[in-house]
């Protein structure tokens, strides 16, 4: 079996080269326009309290659907291809990255900030100073677990058109090779181990750097 | 100088005000307490001085200036701060937090470093031992003396202090009390204190407030709170042992008078407080006690009577 899937990627590098540099090309501009538009957005709720609640739920309610129903429901409103199939993986990013960094900068020690405001911080100096790089650790571990998320989903971006590893697994499919849809399968897999791995150890460093959680 | 001119605060949805209509005149150098039972308003009171709480009502006026409505984080930066949890910042050094306020302030780099290192130097920390180090690496008693150095490390004439030795344990408080003490003497703090223990607000207090129900019940110095309470709550909140807790405001030196003390009389040192020379002599067996200096130097002696004297409530 391992021995049809070598031969098949022997084959087909190229194939298999656009396929996964499309993968990553796809999870890389999702995962970046989910942290651009969660990080300012927790930073907004922090300050604005009453609008947090709503919000947050919203998203929560944005994390119960399918990663496949989202894609699938994008399809009509903007339509196939690369762009539609980021805007989908954004949006199946953004709840991990927004809860935990409102919660991250949220539930800093009160008696920090306490102490940081009575020695006379502006908001904003405390939020700089003191809840942003206390809340980094939390704040990155939503960053991994969106990651991983986004690179397991955009495997689904095959079926509106977006491409990556999954357009292997539905090619595979349909003519019953079963080869290529291995060999699609296994590397979803291993990209998503890799960019788990590789978000936990920026995670480490980042703890140790700031020296607090421990 | 501290004074609260008729100051209230009712939080919202409070069925009575958390402080009401309080004045409180703490003149410069001077050391107030404020304590109470559990809520009655002397925290809210403290965190009104440099606003973090807002008041509903009255007048705050620090170092002659009425600061009742000016900027907030502006002021803060005048007045030292230090919290029961230290609420030191676990992830910068000793020296970065010591830094805080000179930063804030913009200072330059080498006269913060420099301001820093005397910080550590005044509260009894070695600072080439504990500059590079981290909050965490500290005991409790090393934290609350860098909580101190923090507060005081951009020379500020008022400090605000909430129950800071609150969470040390006993025998660590008490040095730190004597240490502290000593440094805001020195430096000329005008200083208010949070305590819920009696003993410490005697101890550390020019002033103490006794407040209940947000209101002030009577503010005096510790001799004459504990010499004529105003009514039976003072009474009750100061103890039934406050002819005792008068005794530990005088010391032997102050007490002693040139009557001989006898030959087998226990000898005690002029700093030596009334209160533990009595039980010295009460264990003793004996009438009284000869002073005498470090240098061996006799002071003269105190007796069972010349104490029973100071105990005596006097009339204010």
């Amino acid at each position: 079996m391992l021995g049809d899937v070598l031969a098949w990627l022997g084959d087909h590098p190229q194939a298999f080269e656009t396929a996964a540099s499309r993968h990553i090309a796809l999870s890389a501009t999702a995962l970046a326009a989910a942290m651009m538009l969660a990080l300012p957005l927790a930073l907004v709720l922090v300050r604005w309290h009453r609008a947090a609640g709503p919000v947050i739920a919203s998203v929560n309610v944005l994390r119960t659907i399918p990663s496949l129903a989202l894609l699938a429901a994008a399809l009509p409103l903007v339509g196939t291809g690369f762009l539609p199939s980021v805007i989908a993986l954004t949006l199946y990013g953004l709840p991990a990255i927004l809860i935990n960094t409102h919660t991250a900068l949220r539930e800093i020690d009160a008696d920090v900030v306490e102490a940081g405001q009575g020695q006379g911080m502006t908001d904003r100096q405390v939020m700089r100073r003191i809840r942003i790089p206390l809340g980094l650790p939390v704040i990155f571990a939503g960053i991994r677990t969106a990651a991983v998320q986004i690179v397991s989903a955009a495997t689904l971006a095959a079926f509106i058109g977006g491409g990556g590893l999954g357009e292997l697994i539905t090619a595979g499919m349909g003519t019953l090779n079963i080869a290529q849809l291995v060999l699609g399968g296994l590397a979803v897999a291993a990209l998503a181990m890799a960019t788990e791995l590789l978000f936990a150890g920026l995670e480490w460093s980042v703890r140790r750097s700031t020296g607090a959680a421990a | 100088m501290i004074r609260l001119e008729a100051v209230s605060k009712t939080f919202p949805g409070a069925p009575r005000p958390a402080v009401d209509r309080l004045d409180l005149d703490v003149p410069d150098g001077t050391t107030c307490v404020l304590i109470g039972p559990s809520g009655c308003g002397k925290t809210t009171t403290m965190r009104i001085v440099n606003r973090l709480i807002e008041p509903s009502a009255g007048r705050i006026v620090v170092e002659g200036q009425d600061v009742t409505h000016v900027d907030a984080v502006e002021l803060r930066r005048r007045i030292g701060y230090v919290i029961q949890q230290v609420g030191l910042f676990p992830h910068m050094t000793i020296a970065q937090n010591v830094a805080t306020v000179p930063q804030l302030l913009g200072w330059p780099a080498p006269r913060i470093a420099q301001r820093v290192e005397e910080m550590l130097a005044l509260v009894g920390l070695e600072p080439a031992q504990f500059l590079d180090r981290y909050p965490r690496h500290l005991s409790g008693g090393q934290r609350q003396r860098v909580g101190v150095a923090r507060a005081l490390a951009a020379d500020p004439p008022v400090m605000l202090m909430d129950e800071p030795f609150g969470a040390v344990d006993p025998i660590v408080r008490a040095g730190l009390q004597a240490e502290l003490l000593g440094i805001l003497r020195r430096l000329a703090k005008t200083v208010i204190f949070v305590t819920h223990d009696i003993d410490e607000a005697i101890r550390m207090g020019d002033l103490v407030a006794i407040m209940k129900d947000g209101r002030l019940v009577q503010c005096a110095s510790p001799e004459a709170l504990l010499s004529a309470p105003k009514d039976s709550f003072v009474a009750d909140f100061v103890g039934a042992d406050r002819a005792l807790k008068r005794l530990t405001l005088s010391t032997a030196g102050e007490a002693a008078t040139s009557a001989p003390a006898g030959a087998s009389a226990p000898v005690v040192s002029p700093a030596t407080s009334l209160r533990d020379l009595l039980s010295l002599l009460l264990a003793a067996g004996a009438d009284a006690a000869a002073v005498v200096d470090a240098g061996g130097t006799p002071l003269g002696s105190v007796s069972l009577a010349t104490i029973r004297e100071r105990a005596a409530a006097r009339k204010a």
